[in-house]
């Protein structure tokens, strides 16, 4: 017993503040990117899942998979910024336009919002991918994190959930689990298709053994971009989510 | 890493081939990998066996064949996965195969989780089913547990649910989007696979990979290796309702990812490693922090770790649960923390030393229960540690990466790397213009499940979440 007080002593506390100051994200980590206006046809040739459009100029952050291949092949058409909040209610609020700015967004109608606000229970269905954005997910729970303290916990059974958070592009052998996963949480529910892969298909996106996204199967309500999203893009997206703008 | 060019792949008559395949894996070779690739007129077998001891690589094919083919399985069991991949994949029937079912059940075939499972027979004998969709954040897959009560008589497992077509689609390359293929092979494992990728392209090019780099890479996968040890000694303390060591590694995990994005931005490494080399430099002052970072973390990790072993209701429930033997573990062909908790000495980066890897003293084998393999966790991260203090005390000088060109045609490459759950094999087959005939991707875990299956034998349902944590495996990384 002394043992692990004494440990703790030394460990102090660990929680960290949300929302996160910058010192939580490496200086080389790559956040909300930005489109300078230049043409994009040397940067969108770089990009190995087609998220750059020249045509359009646009960049479409749900198939991003923020490897900063762009940024490189042309840096004066594509900026990454370290802001992790990367949210949208909706498909298309993701793709960013040239020299437009980005607003996370996607909190749930006001009734939702009163009812999940201040407690809000995640089954979570990973249909594929890599187990990154699983990875992710699951560190919120520790103590850094501590996804408690905003009234939201993962639950083991659909049938004590409030809504799915889905990973992975949904394979076609996950598809059966994922929508009876979703018939067996009460209503009202939400879904939240967290990464590249739930949100697009990811690194996937166009195989045949898979869906490409949660939305093929399930309603979405809020979509978060990233492969895998940063932990704290994903707080800020449940959050945004069940609170609206809180940051 | 190893190169075979077009001499060294000469094709074996069928008989030939299996009779070298079965004196080969009399002597003491592990099937690294056993697959079928294409070939003019049909399929051809190719087995890349590992002489571990001996730290020699041989690399079998065989003419192509056109239908069935003798099953090694009842001899050599740890072929039993392998030979059912090679059914599933070219249609080649393994004749005599004892458990002849589909891996990843594919589209056009039985749904998965369906079809015939073990059954053990008798008046109080039941069967528990669970998954795909488990209770915690994991990734999917279904268990049937044959019991009496209690007590577990089997265990089948069966996965295929994240089965996402990478391994086919990585076949079709090399491309643009190969790399995040092998970097999203299983996510956990993004340093392993991204290094024998990488590994298997320079192979290839006849790429010599700068020194810098070299350590680098080898940096990133051994704070791969902490994070994930770290991160399951602190499940295996969570799932003995323990819960300090619990909390203290869920942090520390954290803080061993938030070192790798020190470096490359990612806390996954994605993006770290590229043909050729490295895209991020470690200039002193991020060295520094690094390793200050390094020294905070490892002396919380090691108040952490410590703990467990004093701890008599922790020390209890580890000892004796889920033992896997020696002969069990070998006969399997399990690989890394697993293989080396049972006993059977094994470490590519002794055995087949790449990078900046040399010399590299494996911790003493164990028994092969949970507290074997909760132990090896530990006494591993001692030595990345160490590692990772000698790389950054003396970083070679020089660049960051060396061009890496196009493919050698009609040739094949084998890579090796020792990621935290072991061994990641991956071989490449090129055709005349250099693009790949085929890719095969073995994941650790696809030799490891078995094994799970077998710690729980005897044991108790109740220790499924123990058993299962200690070996920690892949469903992505299996399921391709
Ligand atoms: S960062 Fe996103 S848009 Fe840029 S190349 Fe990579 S995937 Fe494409």
């Amino acid at each position: 017993m002394f043992k692990e007080l004494i440990e703790r002593f030394r460990q102090g506390h660990r929680t960290a503040p949300f929302p996160p100051g910058p010192e939580k994200f490496s200086d080389r980590y790559l956040g909300l990117p930005r489109l300078t206006g230049a043409p994009l046809a040397k940067a969108a040739a770089a990009c190995p899942v087609g998220a750059l459009s020249a045509a359009d100029s646009a960049l479409d952050m749900g198939r991003c998979l923020f490897c900063g291949a762009c940024a490189k092949a042309d840096p004066a058409a594509v900026e990454f910024t370290r802001d992790h909040r990367l949210s949208s209610g909706s498909r298309e609020g993701l793709v960013l336009g040239s020299g437009g700015t980005f607003r996370a967004s996607g909190e749930a109608p006001p009734d939702l919002r009163r009812l999940f606000g201040r407690s809000f229970r995640l089954r979570q269905v990973s249909a594929g991918g890599c187990n990154a954005c699983e990875a992710d997910c699951n560190v919120l729970g520790t103590l850094a994190f501590d996804l408690g303290r905003f009234g939201v916990q993962f639950v083991a059974s659909p049938r004590h959930a409030d809504g799915l958070l889905v990973t992975g592009p949904v394979t076609k052998n996950m598809e059966l689990a994922l929508r009876k996963t979703y018939d067996a949480t009460p209503g009202p529910k939400l879904v939240i298709a967290c990464g590249a892969c739930a949100v697009s298909g990811g690194p996937y996106a166009g195989h045949a053994e898979t869906l490409g996204g949660a939305a093929a199967v399930v309603p979405v309500d809020m979509f978060i971009p990233g492969c895998p999203p940063h932990p704290y893009t994903i707080l800020d997206g449940i959050l945004r989510l069940i609170n609206g703008d809180i940051v | 890493m190893k190169l075979f060019g077009p001499a060294e792949l000469a094709a074996l008559p069928a008989d030939k081939f299996f009779t070298q395949l079965s004196a080969s894996l009399s002597d003491g070779g592990r099937a690294a990998a056993y697959f079928a690739s294409p070939a003019d007129g049909g399929r051809r077998l190719c087995a890349a066996l590992a002489h571990d001891r001996a730290g020699r690589l041989e690399l079998l094919l065989s003419e192509p064949l056109s239908d069935g083919f003798p099953s090694l399985t009842p001899r050599f069991p740890q072929l039993h996965l392998f030979e059912r991949e090679i059914f599933e994949l070219s249609g080649l029937r393994p004749e005599g195969h004892p458990w002849l079912k589909p891996v990843r059940y594919p589209a056009g075939g039985p749904d998965p989780g369906t079809g015939d499972f073990f059954r053990v027979h008798g008046p109080e004998v039941h069967e528990v089913a669970v998954g795909p969709v488990h209770a915690g954040v994991i990734e999917p897959g279904h268990f049937r547990f044959q019991c009496h009560g209690e007590n577990v008589f089997h265990l089948e497992i069966a996965l295929g649910y994240q089965h996402r077509g990478v391994e086919r689609a990585l076949s079709a390359g090399p491309g643009a989007r190969s790399m995040h293929y092998a970097e999203t092979l299983a996510g956990d494992t993004t340093i392993g696979h991204a290094w024998a990728y990488c590994g298997a392209l320079e192979a290839l090019s006849g790429c010599a990979v700068p020194p810098r780099a070299q350590v680098l890479r080898g940096v990133l996968l051994e704070l791969e290796r902490l994070a994930n040890h770290t991160g399951d000694l602190g499940a295996l303390s969570g799932d003995v309702a323990y819960l300090p060591t619990a909390s203290f590694c869920g942090r520390l995990r954290g803080e061993y990812l938030n070192m790798t994005a020190l470096i490359c931005g990612n806390r996954f490494g994605r993006n770290a490693l590229r043909p050729g080399g490295v895209d991020f430099d470690l200039e002193p002052a991020r060295a520094a922090e690094l390793l200050r970072r390094l020294e905070d973390v490892f002396r919380d990790t090691e108040g952490a770790v410590s703990l467990l072993w004093d701890t008599a209701s922790v020390t209890e429930r580890f000892e004796n649960t889920g033992p896997v033997s020696r002969a069990d573990a070998a006969a399997l062909g399990l690989v890394g923390p697993a293989a080396r908790a049972s006993g059977v000495d094994i470490d590519t980066r002794r055995d087949f030393p790449y990078g900046p890897y040399s010399r590299y003293d494996p911790p003493k084998p164990g028994r092969g229960d949970v507290y074997a393999r909760a132990y090896m966790r530990w006494d591993e991260i001692i030595r990345s540690v160490r590692l990772i203090r000698g790389w950054l005390a003396s970083l070679p000088a020089g660049p960051l990466t060396a061009p890496c060109g196009a493919p050698a045609s009609d040739s094949a490459a084998v890579s090796l790397v020792e990621s935290w759950r072991g061994q990641v094999c991956h071989a490449a087959f090129t055709g005349p213009g250099g693009g790949f005939l085929g890719y095969k991707v073995v994941d650790p875990s696809f030799h490891n499940w078995q094994g799970l299956a077998l710690a729980l034998r005897g044991g108790q349902i109740s220790d499924f979440p123990l058993c299962n944590k200690s070996f920690n495996l892949s469903y992505c990384g299996h399921d391709l």
